[in-house]
This record gives C-alpha cells, structure tokens and sequence, in this order.
C-alpha cells in the first residue's frame, strides 16, 4: 500500500502531525544552535535552515570550495567589474569595492525605496541600478545572470546579523507579508507557518522542516541543481500546497519576503547556502 | 520512482529509523543485471574478489540529484603495482553507469570523491582494476530520500 | 550557467614526494538525456564526459562521466608531486567544446 504525495501532504495538513512528534527529529534537537530573538518575536529559538540538513549537506556548506553555489559568486564578481550599458558603467564605478560597500547591504533587504513608496528586495534593487544607473537591461528573474550577482552581493554580508526594517514606513508592508504567512491558501489549506511555525524539526514525509528562514538565499539547492532565488523557493512552497503562487517580484512575495527576514531577524547572512 | 509506503512512514515516524545500511542483494532491483554486465564488461568476464575497495558515502541522501561519493583503494601505488581504473556504478539508475576513474602510480593514492544522481535507493558498486590484472570491489547501499517539499 | 567555468583548488607549494589533494568543479548543467521538455520531447544529453588532470603532460589522473554525475561535476583526488611543474585540467563537453586551467606548483 502506498501513501501518495498528496494525500501524505493532505493528513499533515489536516493536522495529524503524529509523526515528528514521535520522537524521530528529537535526538537532533539539543544540538542544533539558536539565537534568541528579539522582543514579541513569534518564535522562541530561531535557527537557521542549516542546522536542519544532514551533515553531508551541511559539509557541502562549510567549504567555499565544495560549495558550487560559490561558482555563481565568481561569476557575480565578473559582472560587478562589467561595464554595461548606456552609460557604461560597471556595478564598481559607483559602488567601488563590493567588500566594502556591500557589507550590510546582503542582511538589510527588502528595503523602503522612497521613489516607489514601498520595499524592493536585493534583486529588485540590482536591476534599478541596472536600469537608472547603467541604462542597462533588467536582468530577468532567475536568470544566471541576477542569481550570480545577489550571490555575490549578499556574500559580501556574510555573517552579519538580518537586520531589516520593520517601523514605520516599511509598517504597512510588513503587516500585509505577516497576514499572508498566516493565511491558508490552496487546495491542502495551509499556511506558511503550519510547517515552519507550527513544525519545524518535524519530518514532512521524508523532509525535515526547518524555519524557512531567508538568510541563505540565494542558495544552491541539491534538487535543484543550482542556486535559486527565495522568490523561487516561495513558489515551490506556494505549488506544494496546491495553491496558485504569486509571481515572482511581486508585492505579495516582497511583502512576504519582508516579514520572514524579520523571522530570522539576528541570523548572519549564509548566503550562498546549500539546502536539499 | 517509488513513492513510500504507509509501512514506510509509520516506521519513520516511530524513530525506526535503521534505514537500510543492510545490503540488499543484487536481484532485488529491476536494473541490477545491467550493473552485473557492465561489471563483466569492465573486468573482461572475471568476478572480481572482494576487499581493498572502500566506499564512503552517506547512508542516507538528503536528496538523489547531488549524492557524494568516494572511494580508496588499498595499494602502494608504486610502477609495479598501482590501480588502473575505478568503475563505480549505481544499479537502480535507468543506467548503471556513473564514472571510470584512471589512476596512475603518480597518482599518490587511488583514492576519489565526486557527487552523482541517484533515481531511488540503491547500491553503489566499486570495482578496481589492479596493474597485476586482478579485480576488487565493494558494494555499499544508499538509501535516497524521496517525496520530500518539492519546490 | 551559459558558459562553463573551472575553478580548481591544490597548494602552491609542496615537499618531494608529498601527496597533494587537488579539488575541482566547474559550471555545467550535465544534460542526462532522459529528461523532457515542456511539450514532451525529449532535451538531448548534453554532458562533461571526460575530466583529465596532467602534470607537465602526464596524465596523473582522469575520468570518464556518464549522465549520472551531477550538475556542475566535481572531483577531489590526490597526486604525488615530486619536482616543481604545472598541473593542467581538461574538461571534454559532449558538443566538441574543451576547457581548461592550469596551475604551477613549486615543490622544494
């Protein structure tokens, strides 16, 4: 007798987490390292994506050798030095040295942008350069090209803290991710936090859930084969539960984007990680 | 693929999780016979003994697509006596057929680690080819986790 | 990635005689051929299927791949290094393509 993916999914969904509960996720559990969060956070502990993967996957991690995610930062560097444009001009003739300049930047987005009166994430930020800047072409969402350079820009941050806004004039915006975590959309009825919230260190059929933090965005997947973008990963999420995603770049994805990097607010920067 | 079984998911959720680092025999996949010809393919019709080879890999695959594997091989590596060439195979692929890695006495060590796909759980099989003109394998079962968050 | 890059890793020194590891990887997507498009067709294979490692044109390691080595190939392997010379890495595509790297080692 087989249990199918859907149905699997389904009985998670209805509420029959039997399963972690069990004790399989515990002997894991006293070792994987947190950081406290901060006041009124929703989480008690938060952990990064990391300290939920195998140890062969986590290896794959601590090696910027081993890591191939790092075959996109190199090439992400390529193009910082790359006149393009109109104008001619390189991400370096204004930005000059990216481990200088880029510092924080890889832990502070999305990010308020006065001109358009509401957050834009790193790539969004990249292609307005591209195109105000360099009158250069948008790069497309997810191509070779957007992935390689938000690698190597948020590479530039890690190991400092998340650390995005969440007052004032980003207030709004963060509401409006904070209700689409909560809210169950597709046909399983879920929503983000009954897997991340609600159960994390628990198996999901064969996966461990962990907290879906963004920190190791853009990452190297080992299903996909290459680095991705969260807006990619919140896709797999959305189709997982058979909803219909939002699209990539979209208000709904940045909003959400927001509010999940507060959920990790105080994780250094992994990014490029390696997840399964 | 296989999807996992009610069996399966009980078994996990109970914390049983022994997981198969027991070897299954050969003839428990469909493809297995392929990976046995392309052994005899390899060795020139001679069975290969069993010993020197070691395989390292993880029990479990947190995914099939990017799985690590190595392997060592025990010689001195010296003009006389040095292995020639490593087939590793995975017999529940479509194809068998993963590398053949060549090895020369300047080589230091027959010893190496690549990362391959694997469809399902399966064993990899290792087979040297030694400079004397023997052969030795060794055999070790992954166990390749499927129906994870897709995404 | 559009076109294939190489990195390799390996010490720029060494004494006689040690046992060196050299790591490599490069970019590439390793097209099986078993995979289908949008519309059911079949995308042809498309793969590194040969990787060599030479020392001053020895051949001190190599491999050949088939389609179930995974994206962006990586090797780690060992050589013996025993006087000052360049290591060269040849990457042989299923399209004709060939690409390569070379790096000296200063053995003293």
């Amino acid at each position: 007798m087989t249990i199918k993916a859907k149905t699997a999914i389904a009985l998670i969904g209805a509420g029959m987490l039997a399963l972690g509960t069990m004790g399989l996720a515990s002997a894991a559990d006293e070792e994987r390292k947190s950081i406290a969060p901060p006041d009124g956070h929703p989480l008690d502990e938060i952990i990064s994506g990391y300290e939920f993967r195998s140890p062969e996957t986590q290896a794959l991690q601590d090696d910027d050798f081993e890591n191939p995610a790092y075959l996109w930062v190199e090439k992400g560097q390529e193009l910082w030095d790359t006149p393009e444009g109109k104008a001619n001009k390189s991400c370096s003739s204004c930005h000059e040295d990216a481990a200088e300049t880029m510092k924080t930047a890889g832990a502070e987005f999305p990010k308020y942008n006065e001109k358009l009166k509401k957050p834009v994430n790193m790539e969004q930020q990249i292609n307005m350069c591209r195109t105000e800047h360099m009158e250069a072409k948008a790069w497309k969402w997810e191509s070779e090209e957007l992935l390689a350079m938000t690698a190597f820009v948020r590479n530039q941050s890690r190991g400092v803290p998340m650390n995005v806004k969440t007052d004032g004039l980003m207030k709004p915006f963060f509401d409006k991710g904070k209700e689409l975590y909560y809210t169950r959309v597709g046909q399983l009825d879920m929503a983000c936090s009954n897997c991340h919230e609600d159960n994390y260190g628990n198996h999901i059929r064969s996966d461990m859930l962990s907290q879906g933090h963004t920190n190791g965005f853009p990452t190297f997947r080992l299903k996909w084969q290459k680095v991705g973008s969260t807006h990619r990963r919140f896709k797999g999420c959305m189709k997982n539960i058979r909803a219909t995603p939002y699209k990539v770049g979209s208000d709904e994805f940045v909003n959400l984007e927001l509010y999940i990097a507060y959920r990790g607010q105080g994780l250094p920067v992994e990014a490029p990680a390696v997840r399964n | 693929m296989t999807e996992l079984t009610r069996r399966h998911l009980l078994g996990m959720g109970a914390g049983a999780l022994v997981v198969s680092s027991i070897s299954i025999p050969f003839s428990a996949f469909a493809d297995a016979s392929k990976a046995k010809e392309a052994v005899m393919a390899f060795t020139g019709g001679k069975t290969p003994k069993e010993g020197k080879v070691s395989i390292d890999m993880p029990e479990i695959a947190e995914n099939g697509n990017t799985v690590p594997v190595g392997f060592s091989v025990d010689s001195p590596m010296t003009k006389d006596n040095y292995v020639k060439s490593v087939l590793v195979l995975a017999d529940g692929n479509p194809s068998p057929g993963v590398a053949t890695f060549h090895f020369s006495p300047a080589s230091g060590g027959a010893e190496a680690s690549s990362r391959m796909r694997l469809a399902k759980t399966q064993n990899i099989i290792a087979v040297a080819a030694m400079s004397d003109g023997s052969f030795y394998s060794a055999q070790s079962t992954v166990k390749v986790t499927i129906g994870g968050c897709g995404g | 990635m559009a076109k294939s890059k190489p990195r390799v890793k390996l010490p720029k020194k060494a004494g006689k005689g040690d046992v060196i590891t050299i790591k490599t990887i490069i970019s590439h997507k390793m097209e099986s051929g078993q995979r289908k498009d949008k519309k059911g067709n079949k995308i042809p294979r498309r793969i590194i299927n040969k990787f060599t490692c030479k020392l001053d044109g020895e051949q001190i390691f190599g491999c050949d791949l088939e389609p179930a080595i995974s994206a962006n190939p990586y090797f780690q392997f060992n050589a013996k290094v025993e006087k000052t010379g360049e290591f060269e890495f040849i990457w042989e595509d299923d399209n004709g393509d060939k690409y390569s790297k070379k790096q000296k080692i200063k053995v003293s």
